[in-house]
């Protein structure tokens, strides 16, 4: 176990050298969501006669973007799949072979390395925009909720991580993998509530959606923090959630079985 | 007088014909790099025209809740979103790859013997690949734009089309402008990638309705610093008659003539600090 915290401890020098890079990327990512807020306003003020759209009042609809900005600051998966599909197609993974290090265990205490450093470094930005929207920055109900909000959290992530891991292993098999990674992104992007929140989405639609695991890569754990799900559904979809993080570490593992059969070492 | 004015205009006239003969040879290279990974182009391309998709499933449900985003309808939104595309993957196909890889030329003292050439070193900079993918998701962005004006029964004239093709075209000079002043960062700090990177947020500002903005701060650096609330917002309005005067015609341009200046000041002085690397 020590040795995979002396990875942590790795991880978060080699990330700390970024930290410009980082304060950058968090302030240019405020763009697109003030951008977006400020649509909803438009929205909103164009149907000055109805108070709630969908279900959300402008408050709700305002914290969603910002919560989901803040879940994504601490979840996303930045660099990680390209430096796995780089390690394979260079052969440096055949070092991990030969050592008593799980490759697994050992790329995701570099992401929760990275995530600390970016969340940390975003957190000044990102405070400072709370605190100029803060009449429409929603407060969790009670303290159950932020909890759970929390560990839902803890469960995007992994499955986050694992889903770009699995992604990255294509590697093995293909030359370029960018591309499935864009593709992944894109997916990502619209059916885990990044543009909006799924359910003002048409109900089957959203219902269909909610039997693949992208709404559980964001969407899910705002929608506990809002109060949107509750009670019974909010249990099930925790469950739901940890049955995806349970597949997609199956599904990485076998990826990761096959594919050191096929691997070649080239250049390593 | 009128002999000496005469052989300027047969210089200039030559070359001309010079950069134009260069231009040919860097495209043919860029065609013979791209067929030599035909899968990834192919894919590319699929990527994008996915992205591209996404932005109009956003107006489609967007428009399921409300008629109008301040003045604007929905097939008016849609041909923004169409025409801020078409700019963005003009842009991308002449000069995207060019201001992300001038770090790499930097970084590595590549750019020395790109000095030396007795070419400007800007054009050569600037023009050295270009992606040919894009030009297809450019004429994706047509078909919409196209099949809007049909939902809004625009049947613009020849003059009209023609004044909107070059104001898009001053949107992607502004846009070449601007990131390439910001790729010129990388003659400070060499790590200059994320920069050039972090524009791509902009992009998400150009395909918004400027009517959604109100006078503010945010309205005021979109329109006056980074004037992405006008690249693809004066084009699409002058198509659908929604310009409120011609000055935003003036604005547009006169802004185009603003980066022009400032990106070229900013390249100059970058250049003449510029001490070579590894070589």
């Amino acid at each position: 176990m020590n040795k995979y915290w002396h990875v942590v401890g790795v991880g978060i020098q080699n990330t700390l050298v970024y930290r410009v890079n980082f304060l950058f990327r968090a302030c240019f990512a405020l763009i697109p969501l003030m951008a977006t807020i400020y649509l909803w306003r438009a929205i909103f003020a164009s149907n000055a006669d109805s108070p709630q759209i969908a279900g959300y009042s402008l408050a709700t609809m305002t914290s969603y973007y910002l919560l989901a900005t803040i879940v994504d600051a601490l979840t996303a998966v930045a660099e990680d799949d390209w430096q796995i599909a780089a390690d394979i197609k260079d052969g440096r993974i055949s070092q991990f072979l030969l050592k008593p290090i799980d490759y697994l265990a050992y790329r995701l205490c570099l992401f929760g390395a990275g995530r600390i450093i970016y969340a940390a470094v975003a957190a000044l930005p990102a405070t400072l925009f709370i605190v100029v929207q803060r009449s429409h920055f929603l407060l969790p109900s009670d303290g159950l909720t932020l909890v759970l909000f929390l560990a839902s959290t803890v469960l995007t992530a992994l499955l986050q991580f694992l889903m770009s891991y699995t992604i990255a292993l294509l590697a093995f098999w293909v030359l370029e993998v960018s591309t499935f990674i864009f593709i992944l992104f894109a997916f990502e992007y619209i059916a885990g509530g990044h543009l909006f929140p799924l359910d003002i989405l048409p109900s089957a639609l959203a219902n269909a959606l909610s039997y693949t695991p992208f709404p559980y890569q964001l969407y899910f754990p705002v929608s506990i923090y809002l109060g949107r799900i509750a009670g019974d559904e909010l249990w099930r979809g925790l469950l739901i959630q940890s049955f995806w993080v349970a597949t997609l570490f199956g599904l990485a593992r076998f990826a990761w079985h096959r594919g050191i059969r096929r691997y070649a070492a080239v250049g390593g | 007088m009128n002999a000496s004015s005469h052989s300027r205009a047969f210089a200039g006239w030559g070359l001309l014909r010079r950069y134009a003969r260069l231009y040919g040879a860097l495209w043919r290279n860029s065609v013979v790099r791209e067929m030599g990974f035909k899968t990834n182009f192919v894919l590319w391309i699929f990527v994008e025209m996915l992205w591209f998709a996404l932005q109009i499933a956003f107006i489609a449900v967007i428009y399921q809740h409300t008629d109008r985003i301040a003045t604007w309808s929905k097939w008016q939104v849609v041909m923004l979103i169409g025409a801020s595309h078409f700019i963005q993957q003009v842009f991308t196909a002449v000069f995207l790859l060019n201001c992300s890889n001038l770090s790499e030329l930097v970084r590595t003292g590549r750019l020395d013997f790109l000095l030396l050439l007795p070419i400007n070193t800007r054009f050569l900079v600037s023009f050295r690949q270009v992606d040919l993918g894009a030009f297809v998701n450019a004429a994706s962005a047509v078909a919409v734009m196209i099949y809007a004006a049909r939902q809004l029964d625009l049947e613009p004239g020849i003059v009209q089309v023609l004044a909107f093709l070059a104001l898009c075209v001053a949107g992607v000079l502004i846009h070449y402008f601007l990131m390439f002043l910001l790729a010129t960062i990388c003659f400070w700090t060499v790590r200059a990638q994320g920069i050039v990177w972090g524009y791509y947020n902009l992009f998400t500002v150009a395909r918004l309705p400027d009517g959604a903005f109100r006078p503010g701060v945010f309205k005021t650096v979109f329109t006056l610093a980074l004037p992405m609330l006008l690249v693809s917002n004066v084009p699409v309005k002058l198509l659908v008659g929604m310009l409120e005067s011609p000055l935003e015609i003036a604005l547009l341009l006169g802004m185009a003539c603003v980066c022009f200046v400032i990106s070229e000041a900013g390249w100059r002085a970058s250049v003449r600090q510029y001490t070579s690397a590894g070589s």
